[in-house]
């Protein structure tokens, strides 16, 4: 025990370095300066971002590539407003989050004080937990139990808020320790009933379904859901949430269903006769109007947040347990069955014969988003870690790039934030310097958070983003073109402004542009070699272009709408 | 009935009530009472949730995640004893005053202020009582009436 005394700012500090925190995401201000004067000497990197927001994102692309705990710290007021986003984000994708934010004066609290904000009330909702601190002593235990709340069970963000007093009061270092939480104790390990009741209805299927999401990556159970698959040759299908989950590729993985799902996996569900679902929340992209969906199937749910299980569709046999446990029961539990799925692996496959994914490039006609995709993967590293905008584009990534491995896919599925893709591979490559991090964007989105390709230029981070340009919010434009008879009410954003590859340069990236289908290899080429600074590559788009397969919101997954001509159906 | 009690055993932290309201709000729950108050044991609060059968699992479970709920039970009514308290401001003239009173305290209520036109009634028991008071003093003129929520307690051990 040392006798020597430390400020309450030092003491975030050190308890940082305590939990092994090697790099941060932040941006200072009044109520949080004391804590980044300790900052400057530490070993932890801090990285400066341009917007809270981009710092938050920052923190979860972080989290959402290693599995690991992103750390995010702002000050009081407008710095914590701006959290809300990337925290009500990080609670919708169930990513492990610390959010540190500095807060007026404690005598000051409550007298609208400047740059005061509730942060507590305003985040009660957006988070899976948060505190305020009263006293310095108490620290270093929160921020430790912090970390345990956001990191276990169901993962999530986590904030502390500390008042500017606080952090200038001097206390002893006091070793935090986990001690129980009596409201806190998630359930890691199933009931074995419930997973014998499961290995019996997967036993009696005929055709049985892997609906599989972001819950088994979050399990870094990847590896036993391959084994389950392939011994009992079970298809599967992944969420947006869960693409890489189980390889694309594979002859069982017949990959995302739902709203912009590819036929053959929405369809395989409506025709299944058990669901077993692992990590998935029955989240309205994939089940549209929840009535008509999987009718004929029987369901087993696991998932380790118990208030899932029932929420949408009640389950034949509900399992709470973490999913690398579940899966690990089951594979006992079905020995050496023999799961006859032949036929219904041959009706899948017949299916996805005759409803392929499809685009159509012309050889002197504008680019399109699968093309262009499937070029880059053919020049990609294998490992390369993908992180989207949202829209179109977001949902031809998910379609036509071949995911692997789990944690190669950024994106986000649950709310959905339009300015998340650039701030994300920039905490990504964070993690992992030498990988290729690919932010690949729509100019919507981009146009979000692009102040943050400073911090990625400034903090020497070099990442490579792609900007679809379609010079439009192209799905706002789609359901315009299908729901409003083509009245294009505020989604047009023009093909010319800004000018992207200008820029690039003048934040300090280099800038590339393509626009037809001859530069598409020699630009990402040139993309792929520059690894001393971000690349920004402009790529010019067919603003006429529409994602399908699609399931409109609220319709049923027995009507799929395979392209425009098929819209007739609607 | 499709009423549902629920027990909700809580640490006593700043912002629980708070994060249990917020939670029943934010998911569009049913709530037909909610009372709050200390326990025997230190550093835990009790509230009791009644709510209706068809939200009552959403409701466990989603007030289950907030890290301060440490526990709920589900009350089985057969095996509850409830009750709440009820205050109730009603106006009186010469011609009732006697009336009123005899009324209420047949019903079990207990006179707690009587003025020359009005008179204060205390009461506790089940809210079906109370309900029956109120509907009873309604003709006379209630001035003010409020109730403190419903509790509720197991029977058995
Ligand atoms: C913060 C936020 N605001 C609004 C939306 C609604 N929205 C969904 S997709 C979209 C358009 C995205 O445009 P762009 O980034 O260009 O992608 P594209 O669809 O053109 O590929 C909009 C406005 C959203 N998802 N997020
Ligand atoms: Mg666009």
């Amino acid at each position: 025990m040392s006798e020597e005394k430390l400020s309450g700012a030092e003491l975030v500090v050190r308890s940082l370095e305590y939990m092994n925190i090697s790099t941060i995401f932040g941006l200072p201000g009044g109520a949080i300066l004391p804590a980044y004067d300790p900052l400057y000497d530490s070993p932890i990197r801090h990285i400066l971002a341009r917007h809270e927001q981009g710092s938050g994102h920052m923190a979860e692309g972080y989290a959402q590539a290693t599995g690991e705990l992103g750390v995010v710290i702002a000050t009081s007021g407008p710095g914590a407003t701006n959290l809300i986003t990337p925290l009500t984000n990080a609670l919708m994708d169930s990513t492990p989050l610390l959010a540190i934010t500095g807060q007026v004066a404690s005598e000051a609290i409550g007298n609208d004080a400047f740059q005061e904000a509730y942060t507590v009330g305003l985040t009660m909702a957006a988070t899976k937990h948060n505190y305020l601190i009263t006293s310095a002593e108490e620290i270093p235990q929160v921020l430790l139990e912090a970390k345990h709340i956001a990191t276990t069970g169901r993962p999530g963000p986590v904030l502390v808020d500390i008042p500017k007093d606080i952090l200038n009061q001097k206390v002893e270092w006091i070793e935090p320790k986990l001690i129980e939480m009596p409201g806190y104790k998630p359930t890691l390990e199933p009931n074995p009933k419930m997973i014998s009741q499961a290995a019996e209805l997967i036993k009696q299927s005929k055709k049985p379904i892997l609906y599989v999401g972001g819950g088994i990556i979050h399990s870094k159970a990847n590896q036993e859901l391959f084994e389950l698959a392939t011994k009992f040759k079970i298809p599967v299908v992944t969420t947006l949430m869960g693409r890489g989950a189980f390889p694309d590729g594979n002859e069982l993985c017949f990959e995302m269903p739902g709203m912009h799902g590819n036929y053959t996996a929405t369809t395989s569900i409506q025709k299944s006769d058990l669901l077993i679902a692992i990590g998935v929340r029955f989240d309205d992209r994939v089940t549209a109007n929840p009535k008509f969906f999987a009718q004929n199937a029987k369901v087993i749910h696991a998932d380790i947040d118990p208030a899932e299980i029932g929420k949408i569709r009640e389950p034949e046999v509900p399992i709470v347990g973490d999913a690398k446990s579940v899966i690990t029961g089951l594979i006992e539990k079905l020995a050496d069955t023999d799961l006859n799925t032949s036929d219904w692996l041959n009706e899948l496959n017949q299916m996805k014969k005759e409803y392929p994914l499809s685009y159509n490039q012309e050889e002197k006609g504008p680019l399109k988003v699968p093309f262009v995709l499937e070029e880059l993967q053919k020049l990609a590293d294998d490992d390369a870690i993908v992180v989207s905008g949202v829209g179109q584009h977001q949902m031809w990534i998910s379609q036509h790039w071949n995911f692997t491995s789990p944690n190669t896919w950024l994106n986000s599925g649950g709310l959905g934030t339009m300015g998340y893709s650039l701030p994300a591979a920039i905490g990504a490559k964070a993690a992992y310097p030498d990988r290729q991090i690919l932010a690949l964007d729509g100019d919507g989105c981009f146009q979000m958070t692009c102040q943050e390709l400073i911090t990625a230029s400034t903090e020497n981070i070099p990442i490579k983003i792609v900007v679809f340009n379609n010079g439009n919010h192209g799905m706002v434009r789609q359901w315009q073109k299908i729901f409003y008879k083509n009245r294009f009410s505020a989604s047009e954003l023009t093909h010319h402004t800004p000018d992207y590859v200008a820029l690039a340069e003048s934040m300090g990236a280099t800038g590339l542009r393509m626009i037809e289908k001859s530069d598409v290899k020699k630009v990402f080429e040139k993309m792929l070699e520059i690894d001393d600074k971000p690349v920004l590559v402009e790529c010019i788009v067919d603003p006429e272009d529409m994602v399908f397969p699609m399931v409109p919101a609220g319709g049923s997954n027995d009507v799929v709408i395979l392209n425009e001509d098929d819209l007739k159906k609607l | 009935m499709s009423e549902r009690i629920l027990s909700v055993l809580v640490e006593d932290k700043p912002g629980v009530l708070a994060r249990v309201a917020s939670t029943i709000s934010r998911r569009g729950f049913n709530i037909n009472s909610l009372a709050v108050g200390p326990t025997n044991i230190e550093g835990r609060s009790k509230m009791t949730i009644v709510t209706e059968l068809e939200s009552v699992e959403q409701v466990k479970k989603q007030l289950n995640k907030l890290i301060n709920v440490i526990k709920i039970v589900e009350l089985d009514p057969d095996n509850t004893i409830e009750s709440e308290v009820l205050l109730l401001k009603v106006s009186i003239n010469k011609d009732t005053q006697t009336s009123v009173i005899e009324k209420a305290s047949l019903s079990g209520a207990k006179s707690v202020d009587v003025g020359q036109d009005y008179a204060v009634f205390e009461m506790t028991g089940s809210s079906k009582d109370l309900d029956k008071l109120e509907n009873l003093l309604k003709p006379f003129g209630i001035i003010e009436m409020i109730r403190g929520g419903r509790i509720a307690i197991q029977t058995k051990l």
